[in-house]
């Protein structure tokens, strides 16, 4: 047999285990546009919905009149909030404990917001009718700066919350507060900044954005009367969690309700929350009878479903005048828009916001964050982030750069002299966080080899006197940024949504003839599921990658999870598709054995087979053993082989980063060119190095975005003004820097294979480094703190306050 | 994003085209390559009942260099402006203009014709056209007419063309041979307009100068080009820069804008001034 002359290496490298760069099984449809996407999915008699959407960012609803839509030919519907009251499903809960109008319930509180949905036979009806149904508004005064929605006469935005001082999480300070919530000890922070030997204070903005998956929000919601079964084919990041919410909110049972994510065009944390196109096409399919499809476009995701960021940070950090970090305190005004809509896990209103004493040994610190309501679109959704780690990381990384200018120190060194040192892991934070490993200083210093960062600082200070000296206007910015996130949420003692615990699953069947299929309760955006899912079972069980089908995303057949955001799925879902592989490899030594005629404790695995120990040539592949599990009697084992496995974390990972940007600045247009960005992550066990690499491209790109050019904007009167791709910057090839990519590894220590996550870190980490290189570029001048985004002019407008314009 | 109901013309030859605009009037409009009008039609701030696609007309198609002038079809593409060497030895700065518009998916479809005809002060060619002195050739039921460049755009989207007229074709008088050329652009991005946008032309004639979406129509400054044709560079940059009325939007406040502008007309000078000598 082939087998018996292959060798141990070559049969570890025919599964394509972990640690192989398998190519990507998912893009062979992918690029061949065979992927099927919601807006793919086709139904008999299948009704369109779109809605009439509010011009105003604040104002009541006086009358909507249905008539002239109706007349419409092909218009079949016309929804409002008076349609949905008696359902009782006008509003709804948000997963931050709040509740947000499905339509226009009297008011309306951001430009954009669902007023009316129209319901016709195809889209170009249903257009047609969104513009005949007239609305009357009644303008109120507009609030888009939540400083000035904390004033004590601000206009009352969430008049349903009147008279309400206790919130989802607790007290209520003012009309337009959501909620305050503290980590830390205020009193000793207090305590060491009064006695500090330099204390830096600054405000650190992290503006508006949006996660902008190039396939927006969309549904098919389609209501069988005959069985009293609901499908729901959505662009679900959680879809066993919306089946739980659609069943609470709608009292369809459970088993009634099948919910369906297809392919995914990227979620991004856009696709997390529960919009109202979704109850709305619920609500028409049950009342036409018929299959009820949304898709949203552009400019309805960019103005409606949920934006990220928008944190203004106030900090002050503590040191010694030799630059140990002696302390650091945290205020955040959280702008919320017109409904508390995070998707954080329910103890965690701001998110895991309190990892913001990053990657440094901060022995005492205090964070309080108070949310508030304006009027702009809903959210403050982890883009590519778990929960507000990126706004916590790029606070840290700001603070470090301010107190470094402080202290007149190189912010390499100031960082190198902080970190958590690698014999401190398991590691107790200040603000609550038990970092479960790391090895800070050899990530650092290999990073700052690889980019030769003592020559990049020669030559800046060159560029500088150059620059003084009149013979050239570019000036160069070294970013430096060390990140560690806090993913794989979660623990369910600590970790739920609305209720339900953050675990996640994965069940696996191996076939009689040795292939097999595994579910997970995880849904794959892009990220790669099927391929690195199937890796983890290759390596555990010893059965070829090729041979396992991977499917997510129907809760008709996988096990229930908890989703795809916050990196968790291979800290979470990664860990279950384990410790099911391992049940399962149980079992198999148990038939190993018996087949071998020897006791289960004398056979021992080896890459694809149970062998004999000390007897190698005696073994029994996992083929023969899968075919046996099904086909032989064997006493006292069942027949089969098949396992499932819940798993919750134990902790949480804590994947880190070191990221530096080379950057030139041109003072005069503001232009940028990013000569180098160099990436070092430190994710754990690597399960697809060239799928890490992706990941850490496409996150480094929107990083690059954010950090220099896209925002959420809105004017005085709150009119959204960055609606579309002409003012949303999303780059281009053109624009995307070349990424140099490099790693360590640092297993997870209570994962079952180390592995800690990664989609996210690029975004977490990139920012900082993009924007610490603009401040570095312009620190010999003087500038301490200028908010992202760092787009043309508003680089040109810091050369211009800083004088450099002659 | 969808627009309201419209008829779709697609006549084989201008007479059609222009009775169709007789006959439904000012609810009719043209198309060239469509990226100013189906944007508009799918945001349903245009309504138009009678849409007149001018694609199967080929006598709008083309271009003709001869010894004192070139002729270019209105339905030229972009696409088409950069891959013509003829062009590109006779008028390089086409190429060089048409190479920072938008990308090559909108290049293949958007028109030489289209970008100059609705008076998108946005547009690179119009300031390009007035900086060459070109003659757009306007076509009606009366016969056709020629209108300069330099005399077309009144305000944003309000040109000296009535409504029922088509543009057909662009006449451009050769420059000088030798002549030293540059078109400058600062945009956010690809695909972006210009935040701001200058072309120039000189030669031992004179030169010429005009810029692009720093006021409601393009800007050609006499009087820049005959600072930049006397070598005070200083001089011409100031006149540019006085004839311009840039406004805020999302690229930046108006202060930034004149700054930048400043910027990209010295380099385009400076660069055709090289050019020229060279």
């Amino acid at each position: 047999m082939k087998d018996e002359v292959t060798s141990t290496e070559e049969r570890r490298e025919n599964l394509k285990g972990m640690g192989c760069a398998r190519k990507r099984v998912e893009d062979v449809r992918f690029t061949q546009g065979k992927g099927n996407y919601v807006d793919d999915i086709k139904m008999d008699g299948m009704l369109f919905g779109d809605f009439v959407r509010s011009p105003y960012a604040h104002a009541r609803v006086t009358s909507i009149n249905k008539e002239a839509a109706l007349a419409i030919p092909g218009v079949v519907a016309v929804l409002t909030a008076e349609d949905l009251a008696p359902l009782g499903l006008h509003w709804m809960p948000t997963l931050a404990g709040d509740k947000q109008m499905v339509l226009a319930d009297g008011k309306v509180l951001f430009q954009g917001q669902e007023v009316a949905f129209v319901v016709a036979n195809d889209r170009y009806a249903a257009s047609d009718g969104v513009e005949a149904v007239e609305v009357d508004y009644e303008d109120l005064p507009v609030v888009t700066d939540p400083f000035k929605a904390l004033e004590p006469d601000a206009p009352v935005l969430r008049e349903d919350l009147e008279g309400q001082t206790e919130g989802a999480h607790g007290p209520r300070k003012h009309h337009n507060h959501i909620f305050t919530w503290e980590q830390g000890d205020e009193a000793a922070t207090e305590q060491v900044m009064s006695t500090a030997d330099v204390v830096a204070e600054e405000m650190v903005y992290y503006h508006r954005t949006h996660p902008n998956p190039l396939e927006t929000c969309g549904c098919v919601a389609s209501m069988d009367k005959v069985t009293g079964k609901l499908t729901l084919y959505g662009t679900f990041q959680a879809p066993h969690a919306i089946r739980t919410i659609v069943s609470l909110i709608s009292s369809i049972p459970e088993h009634k309700i099948r919910v369906v994510s297809p392919d995914i065009g990227g979620g991004f944390g856009n696709k997390v929350g529960a919009y109202s196109g979704y109850v709305c096409s619920v609500v028409a399919s049950i009342v036409t009878g018929k299959p009820v499809k949304w898709v949203e476009d552009k400019m309805d995701n960019l103005m409606s479903t949920a934006f990220a960021r928008d944190y203004w940070m106030k900090g002050k950090i503590a040191a010694t005048k030799e630059g140990k970090i002696t302390g650091l305190h945290c205020h955040v005004i959280g702008d919320h828009g017109g409904f508390d809509a995070c998707a954080d896990p329910t103890k965690f209103p701001a998110g895991f916001f309190n990892i913001c004493t990053g990657s440094y040994d901060i022995p005492t610190a205090y964070l309080s964050v108070d949310g508030v309501y304006t009027n702009k679109a809903p959210g403050g959704v982890a883009y590519r982030c778990s929960f507000r780690v990126t706004e916590a990381a790029y606070f840290i990384e700001r603070m470090i750069e301010v107190l470094a200018i402080k202290l007149d120190m190189d912010s390499a060194e100031l960082r190198r002299i902080n970190f958590i040192k690698k014999e401190q892991f398991p590691y107790q934070s200040a603000l609550g966080w038990e970092y479960d490993s790391g090895d800070y200083h050899t990530a650092w210093d290999k990073a700052l080899e690889a980019v030769d960062y003592k020559a990049l600082r020669a030559e800046q200070a060159q560029r500088i006197e150059d620059f003084k000296a009149g013979k050239t206007r570019k000036l160069m910015g070294v970013g430096l940024s060390f990140f560690t996130e806090i993913v794989g949420a979660g623990p369910v003692k600590n970790c739920d949504i609305l209720g339900l615990g953050m675990f996640d699953s994965c069940e696996i069947r191996i076939h009689p003839t040795g292939s097999a299929i595994a579910r997970l309760g995880t849904i794959s955006q892009g990220q790669g599921h099927a391929t690195a899912f199937a890796q983890i079972i290759a390596s555990e069980i010893g059965i070829p990658a090729d041979d396992i089908t991977l499917e997510e995303g129907d809760t008709d057949t996988a096990p229930y999870g908890l989703g795809t955001y916050g990196s968790r799925s291979m800290p979470v879902a990664g860990a279950a598709t384990a410790m099911a592989s391992r049940k399962i490899k149980a079992k198999a030594q148990m038939i190993a054995a018996y087949l071998l005629e020897v006791h289960d404790d004398d056979v021992e695995f080896d890459v694809d087979r149970f062998a004999v120990k000390g007897n190698p040539e005696r073994f029994k592949t996992m083929k023969e053993i899968a075919f046996a599990a099904y086909n032989q009697a064997i006493p006292g084992v069942e027949p089969g082989l098949e396992a499932v496995s819940y798993y919750d974390p134990p902790n949480m990972t804590y994947p880190f980063g070191a990221y530096i940007c080379v950057m030139e600045l041109d003072v005069d247009t503001g232009e940028h060119e990013i000569r180098k960005f160099y990436a070092l992550d430190d994710c754990g066990t690597r399960v697809n190095p060239m799928i890490i690499e992706g990941q850490v491209h496409g996150g480094a790109t929107e990083g690059y975005a954010i950090a220099m050019g896209q925002e959420i904007a809105y004017d005085e009167m709150g009119n959204h003004k960055t609606a579309t791709l002409m003012d949303f910057f999303v780059p281009t090839a053109m624009e995307t820097p070349t990424y140099q990519t490099d790693f360590t590894v640092t297993p997870s220590p209570h994962h079952p294979i180390g592995a800690k996550g990664v989609g996210e870190s690029p975004n977490v980490g990139s920012v900082p480094a993009f924007s610490n290189a603009v401040h570095d570029a312009f620190r010999a001048f003087g500038l301490v703190q200028s908010h992202m985004p760092h787009d043309h002019w508003r680089v040109w407008r810091i050369a211009d306050e800083l004088g450099l314009h002659g | 994003m969808i627009p309201a109901a419209f008829e779709y013309h697609r006549p084989a030859d201008l007479a059609s085209a222009l009775s169709i605009l007789n006959t439904h009037g000012d609810e009719a409009r043209v198309v060239a390559g469509g990226h100013s009008l189906i944007p508009m039609m799918k945001l349903r701030m245009t309504e138009i009942g009678h849409l007149v696609d001018l694609q199967d007309i080929a006598s709008l198609r083309g271009i003709e260099v001869t010894s004192d002038s070139v002729v270019i079809g209105a339905m030229t593409t972009q696409h088409e402006l950069i891959t013509s060497d003829a062009l590109a030895t006779a008028l390089p700065i086409i190429r060089e203009a048409a190479l920072l518009i938008a990308d090559p998916q909108v290049r293949y479809m958007g028109t030489l014709g289209g970008n100059v005809a609705n008076g998108d002060p946005g547009n690179d060619m119009p300031g390009l056209m007035q900086c060459l002195d070109a003659r757009f050739t306007v076509e009606g039921a009366d016969g056709p007419r020629e209108i300069k460049a330099r005399a077309y755009y009144e305000s944003a989207y309000f040109t000296a063309r009535e409504e029922e007229e088509i543009l057909t074709k662009v006449t451009i008088p050769l420059p000088a041979a030798g002549h030293g050329f540059a078109y400058e652009k600062q945009k956010r991005k690809v695909g972006d307009y210009a935040t701001a946008a200058c072309g120039v032309i000189v030669s031992g004639d004179g030169a010429s100068v005009a810029m692009t979406n720093l006021a409601d129509t393009p800007i050609w400054s006499e009087q820049a080009g005959t600072a930049l044709a006397a070598g005070d560079v200083d001089g011409a940059v100031a006149a540019a820069l006085a004839a311009i009325d840039p406004q805020e939007d999302m690229r930046g406040p108006i202060a930034f804008k004149r700054h930048v502008a400043g910027v990209v007309i010295r380099r385009a000078m400076e660069r055709a001034l090289t050019r020229a000598k060279g």
